[in-house]
């Protein structure tokens, strides 16, 4: 028995050389060809200069990677048991920026540290996998088929997803509601369970229609209609598709995109910056990148196939699926398949808060990959 | 813990399961996302491709040089000159009213000024360049570029101004042209209208030829950012500058024509050829300066020119039309012979004629005794004309003014023509529903009563008779370009030469011993004209005041008769004709008859001169280089010298 324990759990005390040498480099490396990409197109969305995007851009994701390793060294029983007060603190912080955070972009969103910006509800998206992901380690089919059990869980989704909203931050609320379903459905939960919530809400669209900021629904109505309105607010997704389009099959070229360097298309350092990519590099340089950031995903999802405890399966799996639906919304947003919610991409995307994050998502992943075969309790402590 | 471990089991074969379906999600909208962009980027690229070249590039317009005029020895009437104007882009300054205010220093800049230019600061991009003033003068101009390091943000930017270098001298031929009113835009489809500060001809020869002195619009493809701001020019096509117009004109004889004029209160002149019909003079008192329509008026001088009763800004040669008086006669008269009335038949003159109860009077009080048709003419015996009238009646004299030229526009490329009136009975149903009075034929006999022609109508009379019958048109245009419009070549008026000859040779009696215009006549050997004089009643002179005997002189101006004049020389072969009116100038032969004289003469003079230029440039060509620019430009216009 205590033999077969031995055996299951050869992971228990690693030392940080063997941590560091069960890392994924070659994630590591695909995750700093992706970033790379980034910094050529804040480069390019500069005019051809590392100012003022790219090179700040560069020392951030220095700083995420360092952290990203911190992140995936430590031990992911301590991430386990931390969980709820990880998740407790992006809350708290949550409330924090309510009350008394900044006003940007007629929203508020922002905690200033000084150094940077901190996006509380970028935090709840890593912390909220976390937890979870504690909360249903130990949970077993039984469990989740037990509505009283799934009260829980759903409070810690509804609370968070509620503030953001007030923020207020559709594409986020809707990002949280998303993995939280994502991971609901890995571990169990009934089909009709999804469907009897998603006909509730779509019950009440009526209702939440009603409460929406003017902003929000125009943002609907624009995605709707776009051409409608060329100068207000169509004229954004307007330009992107136009963009896009001209770009073609093989682009305009590096540095040569009319449309971003001649400032018709907004935002293109952040939320636009697919589009530059696209009609820069064209249909082809644009299949190229949508290929390096499934690899990312495929990676995602081998690491938490390969991981033998469900903790380390459902952070990598939420994660992922976190990552990718930053990377679809923000496409599918700018190519006019969805509205314009204000997503960024990952890893390209010109921005502080939701850099880090990433990273530190990253991390995690890096972290279950490193302690795929620990072995935890049900409880989730025990062994430690 | 077998338990545990199988129901670890079955957890994660769910979970895996589920993994898959999520993943398959996955995959479904990553297609998704490449469907689309093979949507918008391969099927629908060439029209986003379109649309991001719409967005990039911005056409603008280049409004090409407008054609100069010139005289037809190549002399410049219109031009284009550089304009100054100082301008200001807001964005390289920090301080606008700073600016202005050190800018007020060197240019004068009201109130208004000031409140137009902060507007359009506000109101246009900070890029676009707001103009602070227009037409500088060179003072000013270099004022500005000295300062201009303590001037951020001003600028001198260089324009064109049609410019006309003599001024109140051509205006009635050349026109103006002005900026483009809100209904011609309307009605126009050349794009340059629109263009801000364009300026199109408003009159004379500036709008009668203004397609072609306009030219086409050049453009150039700017390569635009999102708000508007030029990065770079694409491509440039300067466009087709106007072409040039050659008058007919003499910019040295309607110079002197319209300084002659000057001493009168408002009169008019024109001078052609009578070969070709080709105006070389027309002179029209008052006159105005087109540079400052050119320039834009401003209010209170266009508001004096208006008001002014002499009426400065009609070209009286073509719309003022007039009783012709005695300068009608030469049409009476044909009207006779080609009726069979015998010229020597004499008629005697008692000072009056009496005819339906009414008494008509010869301007001489005591008569002119007997004369034949050749007296009458030299001498202007109106009671010769009214027997003429009563035997042939007026549809015969209007046939004949009408074959001359009278009664109907000429076609004279100017705009603002007036047809003037020569009646007949048909034309007197057709305007009043009355019978023709046989009285009335006796008004017409002496270019009286509803008859009236414009001055170059009846310069063309003269030419046609001088012409020895050809139905001669006037014209101004020689050339447009190098396209020469020039007709040389006349359809006959249709009456017997020797009729015509006599009428002429009347007409040079005229200025022969006992004419009316002995006085006026040209002793320069070869170069004498003929003529016929007339005095117009503007207001109908009462009997009361004929009994009176009150002077002409002493009548109100504006009562007073107009003094008019036609001439034709050399008599031996005429080349030249002419026909001037001074308003209420009262004597045709002692007012007008002089103007045409000096007119005539120095035309005459100045052939004779350029003939003479041009015989010894031909003598002094071989070896040696002409010396002057005259000599050297005469053999390029063949037939110029000499004499035709």
């Amino acid at each position: 028995m205590i033999n077969l324990d031995m055996g299951l759990d050869p992971q228990s005390n690693m030392s940080l050389g063997e941590k560091l040498g069960q890392i994924s480099w070659s994630l590591v490396l695909l995750i700093t060809a992706v970033a790379c990409v980034g910094f050529a197109m804040l480069y390019s969305a500069a005019n051809g200069n590392f100012d003022p995007w790219a090179t700040r851009q560069i020392m951030r994701f220095a700083v995420g990677l360092v952290l990203m390793l911190v992140t995936a060294l430590i031990d992911i029983r301590i991430w386990l048991k931390f969980s709820y007060f990880l998740y407790g603190i992006a809350f708290f912080l949550l409330i924090v920026v309510e009350v008394m955070g900044h006003v940007g972009m007629g929203a508020q969103r922002w905690i200033d540290l000084g150094f940077m910006q901190l996006q509380p509800s970028e935090l709840m998206k890593v912390t909220l996998v976390m937890a979870l992901a504690r909360y249903f380690h130990g949970a077993s089919l039984e469990d989740t088929g037990r509505i009283s059990f799934l009260i829980a869980p759903l409070v810690m989704i509804v609370a968070p997803v509620c503030l953001v909203l007030l923020q207020p931050n559709l594409g986020t609320s809707l990002m949280l509601l998303m993995v939280s379903g994502a991971i609901f459905w890995l571990v169990g939960v009934r089909l009709w369970k999804f469907a009897l919530v998603i006909g509730s809400v779509l019950a009440a669209i009526p209702v939440i229609w009603h409460f929406m900021h003017d902003y929000q629904k125009n943002r609907v109505n624009t995605f709707l209609n776009p051409e409608n309105d060329p100068l207000g607010h169509g004229y954004h997704i307007m330009q992107s598709k136009i963009a896009l389009g001209s770009g073609g099959m093989f682009g305009k070229g590096f540095l040569m995109g009319s449309q971003s360097h001649l400032n018709f298309l907004p935002e293109k350092q952040t939320d636009f910056i697919f589009t530059m990519l696209a009609e820069e590099l064209g249909m082809v340089g644009a299949l190229v990148f949508l290929l390096l950031y499934t690899l990312l995903l495929v990676y995602g999802y081998v690491i938490a196939m390969r991981c033998r405890h469900q903790y380390g399966r459902l952070v990598a799996m939420g994660l992922t699926v976190n990552l990718f639906l930053y990377m679809f919304i923000n496409i599918a947003m700018v190519m006019g398949l969805i509205p314009v919610v204000g997503v960024p991409l990952p890893l390209i995307s010109y921005g502080g808060s939701s850099a880090l994050t990433v990273m530190i998502g990253f991390g995690l992943l890096l972290c279950v990959h490193v302690h795929r075969d620990v072995r935890m309790s049900r409880r989730g402590m025990g062994d430690f | 813990m077998f338990n545990a471990i199988d129901r670890d089991a079955e957890r994660q074969r769910v979970m895996n399961r589920r993994t898959l379906v999520l993943g398959g999600l996955k995959a479904g909208a990553l297609s998704a996302l490449v469907a689309r962009l093979y949507y918008l980027q391969v099927l629908e690229g060439d029209h986003y491709t379109t649309l991001a070249e719409d967005n990039r590039i911005s056409l603008r317009l280049l409004a090409p040089s407008r054609g100069v005029i010139v005289d037809r020895g190549g002399v410049p009437l219109a031009v284009n000159e550089q304009n100054f104007r100082a301008v200001l882009v807001s964005e390289r300054t920090d301080d606008v009213d700073e600016t202005l205010d050190k800018v007020v220093k060197l240019l004068p800049l009201t109130d208004a000024d000031r409140r137009r230019i902060l507007r359009d600061v506000d109101r246009l991009r900070s890029f676009a360049p707001v103009t602070l003033r227009e037409n500088l003068t060179w003072d000013q101009v270099s004022a500005i570029e000295v300062n201009l390091p303590d001037l951020p943000g001003v600028s001198i930017e260089v324009g064109q101004v049609r410019s006309y270098p003599f001024g109140e001298q051509a205006a009635h031929i050349l026109g103006y042209v002005g900026v483009v009113s809100e209904q011609e835009l309307q009605n126009a489809r050349d794009p340059l209208l629109s263009l801000p500060g364009f300026r199109i001809g408003k009159s004379g020869i500036e709008r009668k030829h203004d397609l072609a002195l306009r030219g086409t619009a050049g453009t150039s493809q700017l390569e635009v950012n999102a708000v508007g701001r030029v990065v770079r020019e694409l491509a440039r096509n300067d466009g087709q500058p106007g072409h040039q117009v050659t008058l007919t004109i003499d910019a040295k004889l309607q110079y002197y024509a319209q300084q002659r004029l000057a001493e009168h209160e408002s009169a008019a002149a024109v001078l052609l050829d009578v070969q070709t019909g080709g105006i070389l003079a027309l002179a029209s008192h008052p006159s105005f300066d087109p540079n400052q329509f050119a320039m834009g008026i401003p209010q209170d001088l266009y508001d004096a020119l208006i008001k002014n009763e002499a009426s400065p800004l009609t070209n009286k040669v073509v719309a003022g039309h007039y009783a012709p008086g005695s300068t009608f006669k030469p049409m009476t008269a044909l009207a006779g012979l080609e009726a069979g009335v015998d010229p020597t038949h004499r008629v005697f003159c008692p000072g009056h004629y009496d005819f339906g109860g009414h008494t008509f009077h010869c301007y001489k009080k005591g008569g002119h005794g007997s004369v034949d048709m050749h007296d009458a003419i030299r001498m202007s015996c109106d009671v010769y004309f009214y027997d003429l009238a009563r035997r042939i009646g007026v549809d015969r004299i209007a046939d004949m003014a009408r074959r001359f030229g009278l009664g109907d526009k000429t076609d004279l490329d100017l705009p603002g023509e007036k047809a003037g009136i020569i009646p007949d009975t048909k034309w007197k149903r057709r305007t009043y529903k009355e019978n023709w009075y046989d009285g009335e034929t006796l008004s017409v006999a002496i270019g009286q009563g509803y008859v009236t022609a414009t001055p170059i109508q009846l310069a063309v009379m003269c030419a046609r008779l001088a012409s020895g019958g050809k139905a001669v048109k006037p014209h101004l245009t020689k050339a447009v370009e190098q396209e020469y419009t020039e007709q040389t070549t006349w359809p006959d008026v249709g009456v017997k030469p020797e009729f015509i000859q006599r009428v002429l040779a009347g007409m040079a009696g005229v200025t022969s011993a006992g004419g009316t215009a002995y006085a006026a006549r040209i002793t320069q050997p070869g170069m004498e004209m003929g003529g016929k004089s007339g005095t117009a009643q503007v207001k109908r002179i009462t009997m009361a005041e004929r009994n009176a005997g009150l002077l002409k002189a002493e009548r109100p101006w504006k009562d007073r008769d107009n003094a008019l004049f036609i001439a034709f020389a050399p008599v031996q072969a005429p080349r030249y004709a002419c026909a001037v009116i001074v308003e209420h100038g009262v004597g045709g032969s002692v007012v007008a008859a002089p103007i045409a004289r000096d007119l005539l003469l120095e035309i005459q003079l100045m052939e004779a001169a350029r003939a003479q230029q041009a015989d010894a440039g031909a003598t002094t060509a071989p070896g040696t280089p002409p010396a002057t620019t005259t000599t050297a430009s005469a053999p390029l216009a063949p037939g110029e010298g000499t004499p035709r």
